[in-house]
């Protein structure tokens, strides 16, 4: 069976004044079809690179990186990615915003609005379909950016850091919402986040990234049962897992010397 | 421009959309009983009432200056007894027509082009290279100074008029629309692109839409610059228009005339500068902050 995203020896140089520079040093990773995966890791240890890639934005500068075993060769509207800071068209209205994606297909008005209609009520928006972004608060506007997403039904979701400019009962109530959704359409998630807490509630596996260059650390595996609730976020077997990958982010051995 | 104007824009947005919750710090007891914002009160009435005061102290001044002050200068009834008489016969209308055409044709040719070519040098590296050098030479150069290449070259039709405007609108306004397609948020670009937009939809859909608030200050510059171009431009052999009836008077002493051209440029392009803000104002309306 191919695997929905693999990485094979992922590399990301960028060139610097002397010399280049290793954003992410060689990933190997599989993800598989449905399977929910959050990335952890210092700042600056090629998250957003790692995911940039799977998007089809970021081009590796060696190995291989493909989805449904074809390689990536640009984005596409089989990947949904909903970005940190929202990245909402701001002249355009919820709704048109949400509708984005659907316009560039042939599909009729009239199902175009209904699927946009759908995912707004998805998100809890529907009362503010016709708002401009900037009346929005940022947990309305993110939402807005997952409806836009959800609209062209791609199979796989590309988070980076979505909640992190949240505050933490707004980001509570995103994660539940997303699992939601999860359990009942079940697209393969690739989430990234700097709250260990985050992700280890959402995830079934999470992988700890390490810095300089960019690498995968570890992967730890979350065997908790969805529907994940309060309950579970506050049980024991939830800490244990937390403590873990917080010792393996923040007790790193030191990275092997010049990147 | 002013804060209060950006409030009020909101909140019809907040207002006119059904089931939405009143706009916070808005009174929950219905509005009637509620006081007024003493902020919109304070700003926004006083404001017009203090220009229409310093126009009138304006008036008076000069009013005064001519009638025991300076010599020879006309006060506003001989200006005003003279706009009417050049109204009367028709000179007064046939030099703003005049005038409006030349200014109108160079500025919109000068910012169409403005707006192409700043596109094609964000958008492409290679135009940008190409373009850059005559752009940033003939920046340097006073649209002025063309004036005699244009004659010498043109002829002294309406058409090195037109040139010598085009040139000063197109120069003024084309880096506005250049930075303003540099400045385009990447990951607005990326959005579009991660949707399944390809280069060309991404540049309809987004590139335009998004520099438009540059283009549109790119064209406020242009209209500025082709205005104040014109008088000079009119020195090339004209017969009629506003900075050439004031050359003419000039010759006669006739300052009476020449305060009636002058007053008649500053409220048109006044009333154009206007004109082009508003059409912003519905067209960026969009933007957070301004
Ligand atoms: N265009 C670029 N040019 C040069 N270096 C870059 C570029 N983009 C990213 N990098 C470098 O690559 C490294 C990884 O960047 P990346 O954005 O993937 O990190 P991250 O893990 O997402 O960090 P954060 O948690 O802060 O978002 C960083 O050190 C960054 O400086
Ligand atoms: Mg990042």
């Amino acid at each position: 069976m191919t695997h929905k995203i693999s990485f094979r020896d992922a590399v990301r140089t960028y060139p610097v004044k002397n010399g280049t520079f290793t954003a992410l040093g060689g990933v190997t990773l599989d993800i598989e079809e449905r399977e929910f995966v959050t990335v952890v890791g210092p700042s600056g240890c090629g998250k957003s690179t790692l995911l940039g890639m799977a998007a089809g934005l970021v081009e590796p500068s060696a190995g291989e990186v493909s989805v449904d075993g074809r390689p990536v060769t640009g984005p596409g509207p089989d990947r949904g990615v909903i970005f940190q800071q929202y990245a909402l068209f701001p002249w355009l209205t919820v709704r048109r915003n949400v509708e984005f994606g659907l316009r560039l297909t042939s599909m009729p008005a009239r199902e175009r609005r209904a699927r946009a209609d759908h995912a707004i009520e998805l998100v809890g928006l529907s009362d503010f379909a016709d708002a401009l972004p900037k009346t929005l608060s940022g947990g309305m506007k993110q939402r807005c950016a997952i409806a836009r997403a959800y609209a062209v039904d791609p199979e796989v979701l590309l988070m980076d850091e979505p909640f992190g400019a949240l505050d933490a009962l707004t980001r509570v109530q995103l994660q539940d919402r997303l699992l939601d959704t999860w359990a009942k359409e079940r697209r393969t998630v690739l989430f990234v986040t700097h709250d260990v807490e985050e992700a280890v509630y959402l995830a079934q596996r999470v992988v700890v990234m390490a810095a300089r260059p960019g690498r995968v650390h570890t992967v730890i595996d979350v065997d908790l049962p969805y529907p994940r609730t309060e309950e579970i976020r506050l049980s024991a077997d939830f800490a244990a897992l937390r403590n873990q990958v917080w010792h393996s982010v923040y007790h790193q051995a030191p990275a092997n010397a010049d990147a | 421009m002013s804060s209060r104007e950006r409030n009020e824009a909101t909140m019809d947005l907040v207002t006119s959309r059904k089931d939405a919750a009143p706009p916070a710090g808005a009174p929950s007891d219905g509005a009637a009983t509620a006081p007024p914002d003493p902020r919109v009160r304070r700003r926004g009435v006083p404001r017009l009432v203090l220009n229409l005061i310093a126009v009138a102290i304006g008036l008076g001044v000069w009013a005064l200056l001519a009638a025991r002050g300076v010599h020879d200068l006309p006060g506003p009834v001989a200006v005003g007894r003279r706009a009417s008489q050049l109204l009367g016969d028709g000179t007064l209308e046939g030099d703003i027509a005049a005038s409006l055409r030349r200014v109108l044709v160079g500025f919109l040719l000068g910012t169409a082009l403005a707006v192409v070519v700043g596109f094609l040098m964000g958008w492409y590296p290679v135009a940008r290279g190409l373009f850059e050098p005559y752009i940033q030479f003939f920046r340097t150069v006073p649209p002025l100074a063309l004036i005699p290449l244009a004659v010498v070259l043109l002829g002294i039709g309406e058409t090195p008029k037109i040139f010598v405007i085009f040139m000063a609108a197109f120069l003024s306004s084309v880096v506005a629309t250049f930075q303003g397609v540099l400045d385009v948020d990447r990951t607005l670009i990326d959005a579009a692109r991660v949707l399944g937009a390809k280069d060309r939809t991404v540049f309809l859909k987004v590139v335009i839409p998004a520099s438009a608030p540059f283009i549109l200050v790119g064209m406020r510059i242009g209209l500025g610059a082709a205005w104040s171009t014109l008088v000079a431009a009119e020195l090339i052999a004209a017969q009629e228009g506003l900075g050439f009836r004031m050359q003419h008077a000039e010759t006669y002493y006739d300052l009476d005339t020449i305060f009636v051209g002058l007053i008649t440029i500053g409220v048109l392009g006044l009333v154009m500068d206007r004109l082009l803000l508003l059409a912003e104002r519905r067209l960026t309306g969009w933007q957070e902050r301004r």
